[in-house]
């Protein structure tokens, strides 16, 4: 039986501590969660996204309250009912759609620093993978998500993603009617749809964070030269009261209010694009309602997702279908890939800075190409570079056992 | 009980875990059958065409099962350009014959739009086009419409019911099933 103080007055600091361990645990995950100093505003990405989740998740909540699962009246309780009936309904939306754009954006941001500097290597491989899955998760939400305004672009998105199922020659419409629950996309597909976003993957969402957060409490979170360093020998200068001398600091308060910095800078541009410039997130032809006998003369998806979409393009069905599945799973075995021991930043890395920042430019050209149509020029660029990102990951194995042992 | 001994124990996990798999796998088919169409959803789908007003190289786009539904009366000059094998996808109909196809892109499924004064039609979402019988000429379509399927009655063409036509299609290949 455990020891219980038999003085200490309900809620008060000891009688919790006997009951949860509250200094143990503050201990455990803030005030002794260390964190290297050799870091720059790149590493504030984590809380940045973990803030913008908060605010989709809030604004969210309060959409959920007026927004109606039907396909008759989903477009009108969005455009008509949240946005001029419901006070401050607008600012939800715009929260929501801008939130659910700019997310991406510090995701890529957060991967590309990963990628940089090789914080997916040497014990940080679950990192990256727990990563990767939020990554596929916060897409199934974005896409999921994006179905609801039931309009046109909401429509035919989830006409052409829901038909990828098909699995193109094995021509598996079963699976494809099984999605839908219907032959093509509507009140059953709408209610499902509905349900995933709202309930089952934000709450995947909410367990794959928490496993994050887990992986990085063990490994430590890289830092800009990739020194291994030792943590405990550093958390004891730091306890000793050497704090100039120690390499690290504490997760809470000392990293916690450099990020609160950076989030505080984050969410002037952030909530400029709200009141401001929402409409870079809103495309106009979603605010047509949803209509299954006319196409929209060009579908394209949300920025986010142009590269992945102009990797499946430029080819024929089976072969596009083949490479768009590359594109989606490649990224999760980065970790196996990159055959080289240095964790190091790619500037110091040879070969693997040169295909980092081609690889970086060949999706920036991909989601460019991706936004514009299919015809002559654009079709060749787009072609190019979508070889070239298949190139790049069959060529990354080889050029990191190349590389020289720092 | 020696290491390697099975015992009661070991009995009573093994049995244990394969109800709960029983019930698992159980559980996982209710949750497949859940998300299958409704019995009333699948039942709703059969429509019924009158061909007999419709007018050469003027489409007319029907709904069926929520899809849109192409008919395009061939002039005698639109059958004879076509192809031997693109000619097997038309459907006569009375001493005329017609191009009946589902509306939707074999790629990914948009709408192709069609040109008549091309006597085509062209998908604008990735660019691939069909001729006036709904055949592929451009890539990335794997194959030219498909054709529901259908049963001849009189004038009338009744879209969800197999009549031989269809079904000689399908036995050829000349479509796929919808």
């Amino acid at each position: 039986m455990a020891h219980f103080d038999e003085k200490a007055k309900p809620f008060s600091h000891q009688w919790l501590n006997d009951r949860l361990a509250v200094d143990t645990l503050k201990r455990v995950l803030s005030t002794e969660y260390w964190i290297p100093k050799n870091i720059n505003f790149l590493w504030a990405m984590g809380m940045v996204l973990a803030a913008t989740f908060g605010l989709l998740l809030i604004s969210g909540i309060f959409l959920l309250m007026y927004y109606q699962p039907n396909v008759n009246t989903a477009f009108d309780s969005v455009n008509y009912t949240i946005m001029t009936e419901v006070g401050y309904g607008w600012l939800w939306r715009h929260i929501h759609g801008v939130g659910a754009s700019i997310v991406f954006l510090i995701i890529y941001i957060h991967m590309f620093t990963g990628i940089y500097y090789g914080s997916y290597k040497k014990g940080r491989e679950l990192i990256w993978i727990s990563g990767m899955l939020l990554f596929v998760l916060f897409s199934a939400e974005a896409f999921s998500g994006y179905m609801l305004p039931w309009g046109q672009m909401s429509y035919w998105a989830g006409m052409v993603i829901t038909n990828l199922f098909s699995g193109g020659s094995l021509h598996a419409d079963f699976l494809v009617e099984w999605i839908r629950g219907d032959y093509v996309p509507g009140q059953a597909f709408l209610n499902r749809f509905f349900m995933l976003h709202v309930l089952l993957l934000p709450l995947a969402i909410i367990g794959v964070i928490v496993l994050h957060f887990g992986t990085l409490r063990i490994p430590h979170v890289n830092n800009q030269t990739g020194e291994a360093i030792d943590f405990e020998e550093a958390a004891e200068l730091y306890k000793a009261g050497k704090k100039k001398e120690s390499k690290v600091i504490p997760f809470n308060p000392v990293f916690l209010s450099k990020d609160v910095f950076v989030m505080g800078v984050y969410f002037i541009l952030f909530f400029y694009l709200v009141f401001y410039h929402f409409e870079f997130a809103m495309d106009p032809v979603n605010f047509d309602p949803a209509d299954g006998l006319k196409t929209p003369a060009h579908i394209y998806p949300e920025w986010y997702f142009l590269w992945s979409y102009e990797i499946l393009r430029p080819f024929p069905t089976d072969p596009g279908l083949i490479a768009f599945g590359f594109a989606q799973v490649i990224f999760f075995l980065l970790p196996f890939l990159d055959r080289s021991p240095n964790v190091a930043p790619a500037g110091r890395r040879g070969m693997f800075n040169l295909w980092f920042w081609l690889m970086l430019v060949d999706m920036i050209v991909l989601t460019f190409m991706g936004k514009l149509p299919p015809e002559g020029i654009w079709s060749t660029i787009g072609l190019v570079a979508a070889i070239t990102f298949i190139g790049l990951w069959v060529a990354l194995p080889i050029i990191t056992k190349l590389e020289k042992k720092l | 009980m020696g290491k390697n001994v099975r015992g009661r124990r070991d009995f009573m996990g093994m049995a244990l875990g394969g109800f709960t798999a029983l019930g698992g796998l159980g559980a996982l088919y209710a949750m497949k059958r859940s998300w299958d169409p409704l019995p009333s959803v699948a039942a709703a789908g059969f429509t019924t065409i009158d061909l007999s007003a419709a007018q050469e190289n003027v489409l007319n786009v029907e709904k069926w099962r929520g899809k849109p539904i192409f008919v395009l009366k061939q002039s005698k000059e639109m059958v004879s350009k076509a192809s031997e094998a693109s000619q097997k996808r038309l459907i006569q109909v009375g001493d005329a014959y017609y191009m009946v196809a589902v509306g939707l892109c074999t790629h990914l499924g948009c709408i192709p739009g069609y040109d008549a004064g091309n006597q085509s039609f062209l998908c604008a979402c990735h660019g691939g086009t069909y001729d006036s019988t709904a055949d592929v000429t451009k890539a990335p379509p794997p194959r030219g419409l498909d054709i529901p399927p259908f049963k001849i009655d009189g004038m009338k063409l009744v879209l969800g019911e197999k009549g031989p036509e269809y079904e000689k299609m399908l036995a050829d290949g000349i479509t796929m099933p919808v």
